[in-house]
């Protein structure tokens, strides 16, 4: 069976069951691209095959979700059941983050790439151990130097970061003007 | 400190955020976990229901004192940020209680010294309400679940050799023995029989013997431990002889 005669034979329907199954199996978000390489279809058509699919199981309402997290689609449990899910899989939240490692992911993930002594005139104060500990957890990553004085390391967010955030890509943060208003 | 817990550790952020909770006089003060200066300050200015674009600089600066000093008292380390922020306090209050230029024009705009320590406050303070929609945002993500990992080649490395790799570890273990095997046909057994019969010879020969110079030729353990045993046997069997010239120096076996 050649490869032409194979994409003539699928229709919609397939594409999105197959669609389906590569979702259920990838450990991370899976983008459309790679899901289109992998099963040689063009991407148009699976780009509309998981919208639709993520309809259907918008639809049904089910324990289910599909959602765009960190640039991919990715299958997991509906919000609303976590109480039952935690208490089948005998987990408890994961330790949280402190105050100063949120302040100092905020003012990376707003500000970046940016430096630590930037992020110090910000806080206004050192953010070391928060830095430390924002690397350890692959929140943020290194990105380079910046050209000046010292050559100091700049740091970004990673996509762990939007995962963990259930942000799709960077542009889904409230603006941090935004913030503003609230302040005053 | 109230929460002992390690920087790690669960807490709700909008109720670990500051906290001074106390009477004036009787210190029964709680002291949250203020994430630096700036926040302490913020702290302060709602607690005295300041306005942050009109600061009484005098009052706040007095109680951002008072809560460094608290701070000592309860012997919690002051980080420097936070006496940095002391004395930008002080140099402003003290900026502001100087008199006006008298020969400055009516009209002319005076820099208000607190200007500067308002807009980080304000820049601050986006950044921390930031941090709480982070904080909300990683809350709701933890309602989350994805499927467990599935066993593949990529995630079970145990299973992800092939024959070839299994020959290569093999061909590795091999050398490796190869190596072993040779090392013991270089090593020279000689019998302890051999070796009374050489000692007794060079005794014999040069009338007595140094002990270390005999040890220093023995190139194995094994030989070493051959050797040992050939001098006890010579000086039990032979009219030989152990003298020392001082102590813990080397040991001479002569012919008596």
């Amino acid at each position: 069976m050649s490869e032409s005669e194979e994409k003539a034979t699928r229709s919609p329907a397939e594409i999105m069951a197959i669609v389906e199954a590569l979702i259920f199996v990838a450990d991370e978000p899976v983008t459309a691209k790679l899901l289109a390489e992998v099963i040689e279809e063009d991407r148009q058509t699976v780009q509309a095959a998981i919208e639709e699919l993520k309809n259907e199981y918008d639809a049904r309402e089910g324990g289910l979700q599909i959602r765009e997290i960190a640039g991919g689609w990715q299958l997991s449990t509906r919000t609303q059941f976590h109480e039952e899910v935690r208490k089948f899989l005998k987990t408890r939240p994961s330790a949280r983050l402190s105050l100063a490692s949120l302040e100092t992911l905020a003012v990376i993930a707003y500000k970046q790439p940016v430096t630590v002594p930037e992020i110090l005139e910000i806080r206004g104060v050192q953010s070391a151990s928060a830095i430390k500990t924002l690397l350890d957890k692959r929140l943020i990553v290194a990105k380079g130097r910046k050209e000046t004085v010292g050559r100091p390391m700049q740091y970004g967010t990673s996509k762990d970061f939007l995962i963990q955030f259930g942000l799709n890509d960077l542009t889904e943060l409230p603006s941090i003007e935004d913030f503003e208003d609230l302040v005053s | 400190m109230t929460d002992q817990e390690p920087e790690q550790f669960n807490f709700d952020f909008h109720r670990a955020s500051a906290q001074i909770v106390g009477a004036s006089d009787e210190l029964t003060i709680k002291i949250g976990d203020f994430a630096g200066p700036l926040d302490l300050l913020l702290f302060l200015i709602r607690q005295e229901r300041a306005d942050i674009f009109d600061i009484p600089i005098a009052r706040i600066t007095e109680k951002y004192l008072e809560y460094i000093r608290i701070m000592k008292k309860l012997d919690i380390s002051v980080a420097a940020d936070f006496l940095v922020m002391a004395s930008t306090l002080i140099e402003i209050k003290s900026r502001m209680l100087l008199p006006r230029d008298p020969m400055a024009a009516e009209d002319e705009e005076i820099d208000d010294p607190r200007q500067e320590l308002v807009d980080r406050l304000l820049e601050y303070e986006k950044f921390k309400t930031a941090a709480g929609m982070l904080y909300e945002r990683s809350a709701i993500e933890q309602a989350v679940f994805t499927r467990g990992p599935i066993e593949s080649d990529e995630s079970n490395a145990e299973i992800d050799a092939s024959v070839f790799d299994l020959l290569t570890v093999f061909q590795k273990i091999m050398a490796r023995h190869v190596d072993e095997i040779k090392m013991e046909i270089h090593r020279e057994e000689i019998s302890l029989a051999d070796m009374i019969k050489e000692m007794r010879r060079r005794i014999l020969e040069q009338g007595e013997l140094s002990l270390l110079s005999v040890f220093e030729e023995m190139r194995s353990k094994r030989e070493l431990v051959t050797a040992f045993i050939a001098v006890l046997e010579i000086v039990r069997t032979e009219g030989v002889r152990l003298f020392q010239n001082t102590t813990f120096g080397d040991v001479i076996l002569r012919k008596v």
